[in-house]
């Protein structure tokens, strides 16, 4: 039986579903989509500039590091152009060129790689290095507004006219001059990638369907944030319009439908992903209350990331056979033959 | 519709090159080799000896052990020796090859029973034909089913019958329940008096929609069997989700069925004790599912136990061109087959030969933590940690992640973007968890014996000093 050679033995299953790391990721990139055309009719050609400048040095810091530690590539992945295109969404459309090459070296190369590349990081990439391009805090915070452009190439940073965000008023416990509607269709001063609600929706819808996230992140996020600014309204606003603005603001959208819902960096128990959610959406509303600055949602989302860990240690899934009664009991149980043996 | 598992994938079924197959019998082939270790329990002795003339039908091994099932020829011919031969799990067991003279010569013991015998038998006589007749549990499993009728005997409440058929490519069951409603109908109901019980639920999947309406029409409700519809979902047929999906309970961890009342037979395990009791025919040949990209012509075939693998392929028009992988039973939970020489299996359901390697393996599988081994296991387990502990040999974590609890149903490997080879992993995993509680109680019993020798040196040394 000489053909027999040619058979291949390795362990079940012997099929594999179609979905890989690299479709994953072109999913992501596609559902960004929307948003970055929206971003380029807001702020002219320089919006695309900038993610492209991000993209690309994000990719290549991934390429070269591997290539200097001698480790296989993984370029190939899209992860780090998803990165690149997430950080560059939530910086400035008029931020000087060398602020995205910084983002994505500190990205890709200090939160990712060191840590092991793709799955191993604990912190977002993108919003991690978002906080440390705080050390410009004039370059992160000058917001282009919308529509300002003399011409939609112009690729001129200095051109722009610059304006304050609704953030701004939110703060300042007002409510904001743009319009819910505004807010919603993207009209508005802030990051590049995070102004337009709708466009980032739409993503969000092809991720659900595309089943690359599930709704129990961005939901409870949502929800917690929606019922927080309801219950909680600052001054003499009307709630539904404070709620409302708060969240069709800032990059709350951005972060939980693309953010919060980073695979290496949030829970995989189904119990797990709730509490994530509510704890980014308590921090979000905390931060953006009582803090110094308007936004809160980076923050929330890092410090969420942190307690990642815990979460999926304390949320494993009740046992296949073991009702939660017996559960209980067990545990009452194992505590009292505790007591017992403590007891001199 | 009945209750829900959890998790679980849908591969492509890829059942329709073979659905409307009909069982088509094979003539004997020139050689049939036939281990003596054909179900889980323990390995069967000769009974014969070379030079030996065997009958079709005639037992040719058999042991007083408990779990164990007899073996029987599945051709008329020649013993022309015992010996360790290669077996289709790779190892070399004690086999019995039969050359066949092509008569299919029936043993005189294959007789029929009229129904006024077989309604006069007691459930302990079933059992007891159910054990002579070798039949074990077709589905795959093999376990010998006299011995869980005995084990779960006053325990057991409702039978389970598996027609589920979760697997892709596979058709073997389907063909079995449309071409022998009757037959397998009066194996359950013989089954039922056997194990003493009143109920029994019969789960098939949609994809069978066919199944389910003859058997309907055959009014089982009035024996006391129910047809269960249940969604198609890999692993519907996996036992304990078979269970959970019919009655909605759960066997308890490192439990049984009969935990839970309940006892799980095949479908083709209640064909063949339909013909163990009204035939006296012993189990010695099955339905496969001839198929997969690289054979000729896909199809149903009625295969004698023992035959070689390369004899059942050429009865199927051969290979289309060189296959790649050759699988025994389906792509989820099936083996990878070396060599084709080995015989079939008393369970061997399905033979899959496919062109393209689809497993997909990459150089560098990387977890992303995406979390979908967890959203498909039907276990409610966490694979991702569970891999990460195994490559660990993190013993403690593994059981705290409950790698004992994985039956290996290959949904997470399936699923997984990363293409980690998660289920190679946890059966990697529970085999170090198994060596080392071998080692444990070893040292265990080592320092046992050496303090009791030394108390008895102690002993004698006082003895002395008396």
């Amino acid at each position: 039986m000489n053909e027999n050679k040619h058979l291949t033995v390795s362990s079940s299953p012997h099929i594999r579903s179609g979905d890989n790391t690299t479709s994953i990721m072109l999913d992501v990139i596609i559902a960004l989509l929307p948003a970055l055309c929206v971003s380029v009719y807001l702020f002219g050609l320089r919006a695309l500039m900038i993610v492209a400048i991000s993209v690309v040095s994000a990719v290549f810091f991934e390429w070269a590091y591997r290539k200097l530690m001698k480790k296989s590539s993984s370029i190939g992945d899209l992860s780090a152009a998803v990165t690149g295109m997430l950080l560059a969404f939530c910086l400035p459309a008029n931020a000087p060129w060398w602020l995205p090459v910084v983002g994505a070296f500190f990205a890709i190369v200090i939160v990712k790689q060191l840590y092991g590349g793709i799955g191993k990081n604990f912190l977002n990439p993108a919003l991690a290095a978002r906080a440390f391009l705080f050390s410009w805090p004039v370059a992160m915070t000058t917001w282009m507004v919308p529509l300002s452009y003399n011409s939609i190439l112009n690729l001129r940073a200095v051109d722009a006219v610059t304006g304050a965000t609704p953030m701004a008023n939110l703060h300042l416990g007002q409510l904001p001059e743009s319009s819910v509607l505004d807010m919603f269709l993207g009209h508005t001063g802030g990051s590049l990638g995070e102004v337009s609600v709708v466009a980032l929706l739409l993503g969000g819808i092809y991720l659900l369907v595309r089943r690359v996230i599930s709704l129990r992140i961005p939901l409870s996020y949502l929800l917690t944030v929606a019922v927080l600014t309801f219950v909680f309204p600052k001054g003499d606003c009307d709630r539904l319009q404070w709620m409302l603005c708060h969240l069709c603001g800032g990059g709350l959208m951005l972060g939980a439908i693309f953010m919060a819902t980073d695979y290496s960096t949030s829970p995989v128990t189904k119990k797990g992903q709730y509490i994530f959610g509510i704890g980014c959406g308590l921090l979000t509303v905390f931060i953006r209350y009582f803090g110094s600055y308007s936004e809160g949602v980076s923050y929330a989302i890092l410090i969420m990331n942190l307690c990642v860990w815990l979460i999926d240690k304390t949320t494993l899934p009740r046992r296949f056979g073991v009702s939660r009664a017996q559960r209980r009991a067990e545990k009452a149980g194992s505590a009292a033959a505790k007591k017992e043996g403590g007891a001199p | 519709m009945a209750f829900k598992f959890f998790g679980g994938v849908h591969p492509n079924e890829n059942k329709n090159p073979t659905n409307a197959c009909p069982s088509t019998p094979s003539a004997p082939p020139a050689q049939v080799v036939i281990p003596m270790s054909l179900h889980i329990g323990t390995p069967c002795q000769p009974t014969v000896a070379v030079g030996d003339y065997v009958k079709l039908g005639q037992k040719i091994g058999d042991t007083d052990a408990p779990i164990a099932a007899p073996v029987h020829a599945s051709v008329s011919g020649k013993v022309v020796a015992v010996e360790p031969r290669l077996h289709a799990n790779g190892t070399k067991v004690n086999s019995v090859v039969i050359e066949s003279d092509g008569q299919d010569t029936l043993c005189e013991t294959i007789r029929v029973r009229s129904e006024a015998e077989v309604a006069a038998l007691s459930g302990e006589e079933i059992t007891a034909i159910i054990r002579d007749c070798g039949v074990v549990g077709m589905g795959g499993a093999t376990f010998p089913t006299a011995f869980k009728i005995t084990s779960g005997k006053g325990r057991v409440k409702t039978l389970v019958i598996n027609g589920a058929e979760c697997e892709p490519y596979i058709t073997s069951d389907h063909r079995t329940m449309l071409e022998h409603p009757d037959e397998v109908l009066s194996g359950i109901r013989l089954l039922m008096r056997a194990c003493g019980v009143e109920k029994a639920s019969v789960g098939i999947e949609t994809n069978k929609a066919d199944a389910i309406a003859l058997l309907r029409s055959k009014k089982p409700e009035k024996m006391g069997i129910t047809i269960v519809p249940m969604r198609c979902r890999y692993p519907q047929g996996a036992e304990k989700q078979l269970i959970q999906t019919v009655t909605g309970r759960e066997v308890p961890p490192g439990g049984l069925p009969a935990d839970v009342g309940c006892a799980v037979f095949n479908v083709f395990t209640a064909y063949c004790v339909h013909r163990a009791v009204y035939e006296n025919y012993p189990a010695v040949e099955r339905v496969v599912t001839v198929a997969g990209s690289a054979v000729q012509r896909p199809m149903n075939l009625i295969v004698r136990i023992g035959t070689p693998l390369e004899h059942v392929f050429s009865l199927a028009g051969g290979f289309r061109e060189q296959p790649k992988k050759v699988l025994m039973g389906g792509p989820m939970m099936g083996n990878a087959m070396f060599d084709l020489s080995v015989g079939t299996l008393k369970a061997t359901n399905a033979l899959l030969a496919f062109c393209e390697d689809e497993d997909q393996t990459l150089e560098d599988p990387t977890c992303i933590r995406c979390g979908r081994c967890t959203e498909v296991c039907p276990m409610r387990l966490l694979p991702l940690y569970m891999y990460m502990y195994e490559r660990r040999s993190d013993y403690a974590m593994m059981e705290k992640y409950r790698i004992t609890d994985c039956i290996e149903c290959g949904a997470c490997t399936y699923a997984c973007p990363g293409r980690l080879h998660l289920t190679h992993a946890f059966r990697t995993g529970k085999a170090k968890l198994r060596a080392k509680a071998a080692e444990d109680k070893a040292r265990a019993e080592e320092a046992k014996m050496q303090s009791e020798a030394s108390e008895a040196a102690a002993g004698k040394e006082a003895g002395k000093n008396e």
